[in-house]
């Protein structure tokens, strides 16, 4: 099973270290694989440095990528967190 | 003795650097202020360092863990707690632990080396965010890899924070190491190698406080805190002193202070004999910040500027301006009538930080001083073009080391030429008298000193290093010091070979070694008529002293009988007979 979903990253400080970490805790409660990709580069999900190295300021365009058994739950999971910014502002 | 009293000990050593302090001890692990980065030797060690490093990603975790438990337990808002989370997560990283197990396979380096690889891959790609919160995140990478070095290293580390008032226990000290110590907060020395010459003393001497090396297994006898009083003066140390014991050395330490305050009187008066024989005295320095106590202690000029310590411990090598900053402080002085600069002298047991020039097995006698600098003109040229600036500020000299043989000198006043001219093709303003000179410090420039006197303005005399060539003794190895010997007959007869050489041809003779600061050998040194002696600071006052007490021709006298001797005991035992009866209060009759 693959979901694939592209966000808007639209909290102002973009993807920072806390925000990565909860990208991870994400990633790491699911069985699926999760694969992120901005600019046609890809990192695995349960990176933190992956993530981080993505470079994802506010108005970056995120694709999620998720693989798996549970990928639905999983890219649900994933839409609340980033479409909630994150909990910040 | 009270039980809760440690056991008092004493330890005996070579005190290199007069004085007494009564402190605690600080043990100095070079681990603790540096962390080591090699090459593994044998592709067998790689597995070893592949398991040091997962102990280490272990126990940083556990510890992040444990630390996060703690605060956790405190209540309190969660950022800490997050960031927390997010080291955990950098150490967990497949990335960042494939990246460091390949640094280490495929580059056979150590752990230590691999992680700091590792992290600065991560700040290369950090560096070139635009954002500049985002790219500010490599702190946390930094702060994941720190933790683990820590742990490689195998005991909690902080940053070397000492305390105040320690007294430095350590096997050895690099110039490196003193570098990095906050030295105004240390009261004394006390090492297990070294002697009168190793970095050390001169380091310890020249911001004038007491040190006792060559104390063999001071690192393993003494801890960190313990109680410690060191006698610089006469080359003991006393650890855990009984209340006693202390109270008798606080009597001793004001007495030490007193006497020194006393012979500040010297340092006003000139150094002229009796019968008006004249001697110039030049102070040592390695640091600008030493000039006020040369000028204290009464130096006419700055008879030997070390300039090691403008190339140590940077992270880039000096440029014109960096050197031009300190040679504006050292030229041109108020109450100073010229300056020395002594061209880069490193190689040898002073080395670059980082720059390591390959491991020389016998580097003194090894790529160094005039010989490096011939060879990286690139960088000799840089510190010529400082010093040529500065000597429009007042009576310059250049030195330069470690001169072998007429090539060296001849190719060295090339390149000074060369610089001269570019500069002044530049319309760059330069004094016009600079005087150029060598230190005489290997034995063969002795035996060509005729031919070299036709090159140069002056000869410094560097007896440190002349006398270690001339008995062939490595003077950081204390097993041969005892026969680091100033008044052997051959190092007597060489110097007053250069004195006389240099007086037939008409140039000025200074002597910049140690031996020019000690009082026992003042005489002496008169009677070779050397026209400057330069000194630590400190020592000027009692060498002023006894150039005052005495003649040139009773010197002389004693010059000549010296001459006759054919050992350094004999020599010794005379010299000291003679200073006794002639100068009682100086040196009584059990000390030296």
């Amino acid at each position: 099973m693959v979901e694939i979903r592209t966000f808007e990253i639209t909290n102002k400080l973009g993807i920072h270290a806390r925000v990565a970490a909860k990208l991870v805790e994400t990633a790491n409660r699911f069985q699926a694989e999760t694969f992120l990709e901005k600019d046609g580069v890809e990192v695995n999900g349960r990176s933190i440095l992956g993530i981080l190295t993505l470079y994802c300021p506010q108005g970056s365009r995120l694709t999620v990528r998720v693989v798996g058994v549970d990928s639905g739950e999983a890219i649900a999971a994933f839409a609340g967190l980033i479409e909630a910014k994150f909990g910040e502002t | 003795m009270a039980d809760d009293q440690k056991k008092t000990f004493v330890m005996k050593g070579i005190g290199v650097s007069p004085g007494i302090v009564i402190g605690r001890a600080y043990l100095f692990d070079r681990q603790d202020a540096q962390v080591p980065f090699y090459n593994l030797s044998d592709p067998g060690l790689v597995s070893a360092e592949i398991q040091r490093f997962r102990k280490a990603l272990r126990e940083s975790e556990k510890q992040l863990l444990e630390l996060k438990n703690k605060l956790g337990d405190l209540g309190g808002g969660m950022e800490p707690l997050y960031i927390i989370d997010v080291h955990i997560m950098i150490m967990r990283d497949r990335k960042f632990i494939d990246r460091t197990l390949k640094n280490i396979r495929e580059m056979s380096v150590n752990a230590e080396w691999a992680v700091r690889m590792t992290v600065d891959k991560y700040r290369e790609i950090f560096d070139r965010m635009e954002d500049d919160y985002l790219r500010g995140r490599i702190s946390d990478i930094q702060y994941a890899g720190q933790r683990i070095l820590t742990n490689l290293a195998g005991k909690k580390r902080t940053a070397i924070d000492m305390g105040e008032g320690v007294v430095i226990i350590a096997s050895d000290l690099s110039p490196a190491d003193t570098a990095q110590l906050k030295i105004d907060k240390v009261l004394g020395f006390a090492t297990d190698v070294g002697g009168k010459t190793s970095h050390t003393a001169i380091v310890a001497r020249s911001i004038t406080i007491p040190a006792v090396l060559g104390l063999e297994s001071i690192t393993r006898a003494v801890r960190t805190n313990d109680d410690i009083i060191i006698d610089g003066s006469a080359g003991v140390v006393i650890v855990h002193p009984d209340p006693e014991i202390r109270k008798r050395y606080e009597v001793k330490k004001r007495l030490y202070e007193k006497a020194q305050d006393d012979l500040l009187d010297y340092a006003r008066l000139p150094a002229v004999t009796k019968d008006h024989y004249v001697v110039e005295i030049g102070g040592n320095i390695e640091f600008i910040e030493e000039i006020p106590s040369a000028v204290l202690h009464g130096a006419d000029g700055i008879g030997l500027y070390r300039t090691e310590f403008i190339y140590i411990n940077r992270e880039q090598l000096p440029d014109e301006e960096d050197h031009l900053a300190h040679y504006r402080s050292v030229v041109g002085v108020k109450g100073l009538s010229w300056a020395t600069i002594r061209t880069f002298d490193l190689g040898g047991d002073k080395f670059f930080p980082d720059k390591k020039p390959s491991r020389e097995l016998n580097p003194q006698l090894g790529l160094r001083a005039i010989r490096f600098c011939l060879k990286e003109v690139a960088l000799f040229k840089v510190q010529l073009r400082a010093i040529l600036r500065a000597s429009v500020l007042g009576k310059l000299r250049i030195m330069f080391p470690m001169i072998s043989g007429i090539e060296e000198i001849r190719e060295a006043k090339r390149i000074f030429t060369e610089v001269k001219n570019e500069l002044l093709a530049k319309g760059t303003e330069l004094g016009n008298d600079i005087e150029i000179g060598i230190m005489i410090e290997v034995p063969s420039a002795v035996i060509v000193a005729e031919e070299l006197a036709k090159e140069v303005d002056f000869f410094s005399i560097g007896t440190n290093d002349l006398i270690q060539y001339v008995l062939a003794i490595d003077r950081i190895n204390e097993r041969v010091t005892y026969l680091y010997e100033p008044l052997h007959p051959a190092v007597l007869r060489l110097i007053k070979q250069v004195v006389d050489i240099g007086h037939k041809a008409g140039i000025r003779v200074a002597m910049c070694g140690e031996m020019a600061g000690e009082p026992a050998y003042t005489m002496i040194l008169l009677g070779l008529e050397l026209d400057e002696l330069s000194m630590n600071p400190l020592a000027i006052p009692r060498v002023k002293k006894i150039i005052r007490g005495a003649t040139l021709k009773e010197s002389k006298a004693l010059l000549n009988k010296v001459i006759t001797l054919s050992s350094a005991s004999e020599i010794r035992s005379f010299v000291g007979a003679e200073m006794r009866k002639r100068f009682p209060e100086d040196f009584p009759v059990n000390g030296q």
